[in-house]
């Protein structure tokens, strides 16, 4: 338990050194950055106490915000997903999810692929409007969020497969 | 009391997503709000201090442009100390006085942003070195922004490219004031509104700070006009304004103190209960 805590710990703090440093700096075509640090959410164990993650979600989106200077759009956006996310389970694992173990970094199966598919467009999808916020940059806000959600899926897989533990 | 007790055991989850969602929406709602209503911000230690050691080392990458435009800015300067001696022995005793009201800091961007609508930037320097909320941003080559929120060794900026800002603009030309705001269409354009109809206004004027504003003196370059058009609901026209500056890539600014804004705040604040 104390090592998941740990791992846990070392994830959220590398995966924002991550985004900070590198993939807030991206601006393909001048404005789609990928948003790869959901993966903490995603990857958080899942048969754990609930309150732990949406704590962990909050504070991983309240230090985006002060990065980002975006208010509290991130927190936001993290702690729907967070809240949502047994919900995504159910969809893409089948209702029984909780008595198998899922594990989300492993090889890419459809369930997996549909559920990181659908957390990081709900999330970038709430992201976007807290942060667009008017209705005339309605149509931007769901521009950006396509190109965003398939950004971020292509860099969240390839992270996925990068550092997938090599036990076996 | 033991079912309240139960309520809250039962519900513990349920009732701290609430808690936070409340608390992450009320901060989304204020920063969206008004001015220097912004809680979260970049002006502190840690982001402060991360985005330093970024800037230090993307520095290195950038160091001949940089040098090249302060090269620049110090051939313009002394093109202007060349050409008008005369004029500055001439010049009027108050405008020469008036020089002294407005103090430069120099100061350096550490984190730049242009692709949402609203817009902020981080500086490296903070109430230690002077800056207070309010005073303006201009780089060599024209304005930036205005101070946001101030911590003891960083700032943030409200940059032009920002749907909050606004700005007292004119045309050089024929000094004709507007405002400058900007429609988070494009990084390169602003747009000045509220022209008057009766301005002659045409593609390829300067446009400069105006006057009016207490933040920016007069006569700072902002841009050129690209295209004009016509509001026909309110018959005033709006102007593309293409920045000189290059907001995408900023390092060197300047920070802008006006000494008397304290005192014209005052004066404006006593007379405001009367009108």
């Amino acid at each position: 338990m104390n090592s998941t805590l740990l791992f846990n710990i070392i994830r959220f703090v590398f995966l924002i050194a991550a985004q900070v440093i590198i993939f807030n700096n991206i601006n393909l075509f001048g404005f789609l950055n990928p948003y790869p640090y959901i993966l903490f959410i995603l990857l958080y164990p899942v048969n754990t106490n609930k309150s732990g993650l949406l704590i962990a979600s909050f504070f991983l989106g309240l230090t985006m915000d002060i990065f980002s200077n975006s208010g509290g759009v991130h927190a936001t956006a993290c702690l729907i997903l967070a809240q949502i996310r047994p919900a995504f389970f159910r969809f893409a694992f089948g209702l029984s999810y909780e008595y198998q173990t899922i594990k989300i970094n492993d090889r890419l199966s459809p369930e997996r692929f549909t559920f990181i598919f659908i957390s990081i467009l709900t999330h970038h999808l709430l992201l976007f409007l807290l942060e667009f916020f008017k209705f005339d940059f309605i149509l931007d806000a769901l521009l950006r969020t396509i190109g965003t959600t398939v950004f971020t899926l292509l860099v969240s897989i390839l992270i996925i497969y990068l550092f997938k533990p090599t036990k076996k | 009391m033991q079912q309240i007790f139960n309520f809250i055991f039962k519900n513990s989850n349920r009732l701290l997503f609430l808690l936070l969602l409340i608390t992450s929406l009320t901060l989304v709602v204020q920063s969206h709000s008004y001015h220097r209503s912004q809680v979260v911000n970049s002006a502190n230690i840690l982001s402060g201090n991360v985005y330093e050691q970024i800037n230090e080392i993307e520095t290195y990458f950038r160091l001949k442009q940089q040098n090249d435009k302060l090269a620049q800015e110090n051939a313009a300067l002394r093109k202007l100390l060349f050409n008008q001696k005369d004029s500055v022995f001439n010049l009027p005793k108050d405008s020469v006085k008036g020089y002294d009201k407005i103090e430069v800091i120099q100061s350096k961007i550490i984190n730049n942003s242009y692709n949402v609508p609203e817009n902020y930037l981080t500086i490296n320097s903070g109430s230690l070195k002077g800056v207070k909320p309010d005073m303006g941003v201009i780089s060599s080559q024209g304005i930036v922004g205005v101070i946001e929120k101030v911590s003891s060794n960083y700032a943030t900026v409200i940059s032009v490219l920002n749907i909050k800002s606004k700005i007292n603009a004119k045309v050089k030309r024929t000094n004709h004031f507007g405002s400058l705001i900007w429609t988070a269409k494009n990084a390169g354009y602003v747009q000045l509104v509220e022209i008057p109809r009766l301005a002659s206004v045409r593609k390829g004027d300067t446009i400069v700070t105006g006057g009016i504003s207490k933040i920016f003196p007069e006569n700072i370059p902002v841009g050129i006009i690209d295209k004009i058009y016509m509001d026909t609901k309110t018959n005033y026209y709006t102007v593309d304004v293409r920045l000189f500056n290059d907001m995408t890539n900023l390092n060197h600014v300047y920070i802008i103190n006006n000494k008397d804004i304290d005192e014209i705040n005052k004066l404006e604040a006593e007379t405001k209960p009367n009108e």
